[in-house]
């Protein structure tokens, strides 16, 4: 008969347990887990890119629906525990309803401490703890306003960050003289400080909290024991945890601070276990998921019945996720008689490291600036060797610590198996190793989808890829990703990845922070930035019209003989007298030599001078025309079919809705060019089905079909699915549109992002996942807040205007001299 | 004609030439193209690819090259040769900047179409 687990808390340190319980025994429990969440696990120490906007709660879930359902858990969200009857063997739920269990695991976490002042109960006050706060902190971020952070540590700095990032006015209260006191010492307390305030959040220092003020039954803003006030419409406490352990102790297991454990990670009861910040072990209380890594690989050997595995108590290090402030600490940093320091700093770059030693062994580290050597220091810590050896030139980190060469791969192949290579998944270098070798991983994506290493944030991408070098030697060079372009080593998706996980925002930067391997670049790599950074920041980026080819950068198509090509839109393929007549006008006065009507159903006029444009632009617009991006990496056309309007065979509005989509979609720059149809029925007349997005009307909706192409390759579209109405027929196409924009490589049509990524995967998040489709179409319409403003207007009314006339005209005399 | 003429003709203000962008100086015999480099630095080419006689102002301009428009050979802006494995030259057209204007030198012009 299969045991019975039942498990407390859908955090962290439960999710960890049962992955490892699973990869060893897969049927040997029923298990029964209580989330008081209403929601699956996530990636707790993600919610701070949450907050800022740089990843979407879909992007941080760790076990989906599809993960319970395959392993067979009973998910019981949002659900507590209430009791827990040891004698009976059973836990007792807020519906009432009771349960058995064999093995019991107690994983409740900790709750956010709230510092007992006047106020703190208001509407308006939050802790930051889950996705919950996350959210409040989001509706209060929309109304503006200002924002007091109570605690300069770790969780309060990420919250002012990202606060600050959604528009609001922050202050930190810090009662201690400097920020992140435990992890930091003064000097990094003191760097931490400037790039905190270079983020536009305000850090008052030395100061204790005395009360929180209202008006209007909301909280209004914080008054300081020295007097002062502080206006807040939020006031976020972060001012420590505490493990929650009530739940164990109303059972009568044995709890001091945390429920206590023991190395076996048993609690009092032999058949219940605790993990994670709720527990107490040989005294310590943890804060961090590093630990519960560790103790969670304890207790899945427990319970598989391997002996071995023993919990001894965790090292810890801390990094701060606020993008662009790099920090670390490790081990014990205090000043003392016994110790040495070795300090290094370089104020012009901002970088203060100082190391902390005593007999002869490193003892504590503290890095602001720069810290990639932070796992070298770490794991010298961890293992207490003797550094005397390498004393001198320790503070310069591994490539020079006793002498070893510079070796790029040096530092990764020097640590030992057990080193945490991946801090948000908690996955160390043996682990990687191992998976290379078993499942014969050749890439960075195979390490992602077998370990998740480097899956979540991606700060440890390159020493994920060092660890594919190191192990498969020349195998992996093979593999290696295409870089760009000569320019840079870094392949397409990398360098997307970094532009948001580092908040690039201009070219200049993503060369300087990438390390770009020429000065400005080159005609390759400008346009793809460029536009990468245009999707990935609509509303801060500001086009850079120099690093588009010259067709984006004119608005028309260059021809073979340096003349100009003009289409304007022709919404779905309609037009009226009054635009031909205006076209057959504009081709007359500036006396274009060719007309035609293209494969796209609308009008080219071919063989424009440069200097005519604008004008020939402004005479379009008169008549209602703006550009039809001809030239675009955005949208071409849709074509349509006459439809229910004439057509005897038609089934739904097809000219309708195409003229719908384009005006919903136009303007919208993509990685290549894309280009739609909407037919009237399965005949088909618009040739739906070899477009980048199809649509083919039926009697019962609308099929919509993709990554279809006519060009250098022929290919017909596949499947994608089938809805009832247009209104869910746009917010399909516009979600596909967006996911294509985030994903595809720049030139990379959509044909080719589907073979690449897989339909399937493309299917799950557009189609399955309603969640997802909805963020992505929300993302979509944000951005074409700023995309859909007509080109040709802009430059008739003066924009850019130096590109289309000659800077200086000489006549015959002058150019004789 | 050999007057008292200026020999250096004055195109036009640095500042009008977008950075990593150009201009062209329109001449009776044809254009030429005035670049200017990320770092300021201004260079005049015929506007004529050897490859195929793109318009070379049109290019991206990148470090001190161009890119041609039409089929992307890379033109040095210092001595107006293709780059890499594409064999060709346009010619250079000498320059000189004096109080943030670029002059152009007339003697040299007719040679860079001949
Ligand atoms: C004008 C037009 C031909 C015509 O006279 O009908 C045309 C003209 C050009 N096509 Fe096209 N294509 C035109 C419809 C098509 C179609 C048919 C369609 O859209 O239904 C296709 C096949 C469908 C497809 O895209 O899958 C088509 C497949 C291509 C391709 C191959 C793309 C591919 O990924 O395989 C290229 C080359 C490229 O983009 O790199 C191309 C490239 C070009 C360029 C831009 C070549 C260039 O880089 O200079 C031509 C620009 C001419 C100009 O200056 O206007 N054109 N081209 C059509 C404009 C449609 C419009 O209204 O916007
Ligand atoms: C914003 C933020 C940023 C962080 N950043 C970092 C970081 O960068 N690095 C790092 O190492 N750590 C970080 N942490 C800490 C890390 O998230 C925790 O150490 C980790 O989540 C602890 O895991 P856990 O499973 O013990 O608790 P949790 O993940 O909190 O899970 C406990 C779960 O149990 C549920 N629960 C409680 N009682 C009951 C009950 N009676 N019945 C049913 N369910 C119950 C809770 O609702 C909760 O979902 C961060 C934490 C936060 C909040
Ligand atoms: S697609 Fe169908 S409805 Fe549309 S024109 Fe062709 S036959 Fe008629
Ligand atoms: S004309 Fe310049 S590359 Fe062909």
């Amino acid at each position: 008969m299969t045991e019975k687990l039942v498990v407390i808390g859908n955090g962290m340190a439960a999710g960890r347990v049962l992955d490892n319980v699973f990869e060893t025994a897969p049927d040997r429990y029923a298990v029964t887990v209580f989330g008081a969440e209403p929601r699956v696990n996530y990636n707790r120490i993600l919610l701070s890119p949450v907050l800022s906007g740089e990843k979407a709660f879909e992007d941080i879930v760790t076990h989906d629906d599809a993960w319970y359902a395959a392993n067979g858990v009973n998910l019981r969200k949002g659900v507590n525990v209430v009791a827990v009857d040891r004698a009976a063997k059973t836990v007792t739920d807020s519906t009432g309803a009771v349960t058995k269990y064999d093995k019991l695991l107690v994983a409740t976490g900790s709750n956010p401490f709230i510092i007992p002042i006047p106020g703190v109960n208001l509407p308006g006050v939050v802790t930051y703890r889950d996705l919950d706060d996350v959210n409040a902190m989001l509706a209060a971020a929309e109304k503006g306003g200002h924002a007091v952070v109570i605690g300069g540590g770790l969780l309060g700095l990420e919250a002012a960050a990202g606060l600050a990032v959604r528009g609001m006015k922050v202050s930190v209260v810090h009662l201690m003289p400097t920020l992140m006191e435990r992890q930091l010492d003064a000097a990094a307390g003191y760097l931490l400080q400037g790039a905190m305030e270079a983020r536009n959040v305000d850090v008052i220092t030395k100061a204790n909290t005395k009360a929180i003020f209202e008006q209007d039954g909301r909280a209004a803003g914080v008054l300081l024991d020295d007097g002062r006030t502080l206006p807040a419409d939020l006031v976020v406490m972060a001012v420590g945890i505490r493990p929650n352990a009530s739940l164990g102790k109303d059972a009568g297991l044995a709890v001091n601070r945390g429920i206590i454990v023991d190395d076996e990670m048993r609690t009092s009861d032999a058949d219940v276990f605790a993990v994670g910040e709720c527990v107490e072990h040989r005294g310590q209380c943890y804060g961090l998921v590093a630990p519960l890594f560790e103790m969670a690989k304890v207790i899945a050997a427990r319970l598989t019945d391997d002996p071995a595995p023993r919990y001894e108590g965790s090292f810890l290090s801390t990094k701060l996720k606020v993008t662009g402030v790099d920090l670390f600490s490790a081990g014990d940093f205090a000043d003392g008689p016994d110790r040495d320091e070795i300090v290094l700093r370089d104020a012009a770059r901002g970088v203060y490291k100082r190391l902390v030693l005593k007999d002869n062994t490193l003892i504590g580290a503290v890095m602001y600036g720069d810290t990639a050597d932070g796992s070298y220091f770490f794991e010298l810590v961890k293992s207490g060797e003797d550094v005397s050896d390498i004393r001198d030139t320790l503070i310069f980190g591994r490539t020079f610590a006793g002498g070893a060469s510079a070796d790029p791969n040096a530092a990764v192949a020097g640590l030992p198996a057990s080193a945490e290579i991946c801090g948000c998944n908690g996955v160390c270098k043996g682990t990687i190793i191992d998976a290379i070798g078993a499942k014969g991983l050749t890439d960075i994506n195979g390490v992602r989808a077998h370990t998740k290493a480097s899956a979540s944030c991606g700060s440890c991408t390159g020493l994920v890829e060092q660890i594919l070098a190191m192990t498969l030697g020349d195998g992996f060079q093979k593999a290696k990703v295409e870089p760009m372009c000569g320019c840079t080593d870094l392949g397409h998706d990398d360098v997307r990845r970094l532009i948001v996980a580092k908040e690039l925002k201009s070219i200049p930067q993503v060369m300087q922070e990438l390390e770009w391997k020429t000065s400005c670049g080159c005609a390759k790599c400008r346009p793809a930035l460029n536009y990468y950074l245009l999707c990935d920041w609509p509303q801060e980026y500001t086009d850079d019209s120099q690093s588009r080819f010259i067709n984006e950068r004119v608005h028309a198509n260059i021809q073979k003989d340096g003349t100009y090509s003009v289409v304007p839109r022709m919404w779905g393929g309609m037009t009226s007298p009054s635009e031909l007549r205006a076209i057959a006008d504009v081709a007359d006065k500036f006396a274009i030599p060719a007309v035609k009507v293209t494969g796209g159903q609308r009008i080219d006029l071919l063989g424009v001078k440069k200097e005519d444009l604008p004008a020939v632009w402004a005479d379009l617009n008169n008549a209602g025309m703006v550009s039809g991006h001809a030239y675009a990496k955005g949208l071409r056309t849709v074509k349509t079919c006459v439809g229910t309007d004439w057509c005897r065979f038609g089934t739904q509005d097809s000219t309708g809705l195409g003229i719908k989509i384009e005006k919903f979609m136009w303007g919208s720059w993509t990685p290549a060019k894309v280009k739609m149809a909407v037919s009237g029925c399965p005949r088909n007349c618009a040739e739906a089905t070899c477009k980048d997005v199809g649509v083919i009307c039926v009697e019962s909706g609308y099929e919509i079909s993709f990554a279809g192409a006519a060009g250098l390759h022929v290919r017909q579209t596949e499947f994608l699915c089938k809805v009832a109405t247009e209104d869910e027929c746009m917010e399909t196409i516009a979600a596909l549109t967006q996911l294509y924009r985030e994903q595809g490589r720049y030139l990379e049509r959509m044909y080719k992002w589907s073979v690449r990524v897989g339909i399937e995967s493309i299917r799950a998040a557009v189609v399955d996942d309603a969640a997802k489709r909805r963020m992505l179409y929300a993302r979509f319409v944000l951005s074409q807040k700023t995309a859909q403003i007509d080109p040709w207007a802009e430059r008739v009314a003066g924009k850019e205007a130096y590109e289309f006339a000659p800077i200086r005209q000489l006549d015959l005399a002058e150019a004789a001299e | 004609m050999t007057m008292h003429m200026n020999d250096w003709i004055d195109v036009g203000a640095v500042d009008d030439v977008p950075v990593r962008g150009s201009r062209i100086v329109r001449a009776p015999e044809g254009d030429i193209a005035i670049f200017k480099a990320a770092d300021g630095e201004v260079f005049a080419l015929r506007d004529k690819c050897p490859h195929k006689g793109g318009p070379l102002s049109q290019g991206i301009v990148h470090g001190r090259s161009v890119t041609c428009p039409l089929h992307n050979w890379i033109i040095d802006l210092e001595t107006g040769e293709a780059m890499g494995a594409d064999h060709g030259c346009s010619n250079v057209v000498a320059l000189k900047v004096q109080d943030g204007r670029i002059f152009m030198d007339a003697r040299r012009l007719a040679a860079a179409f001949a």
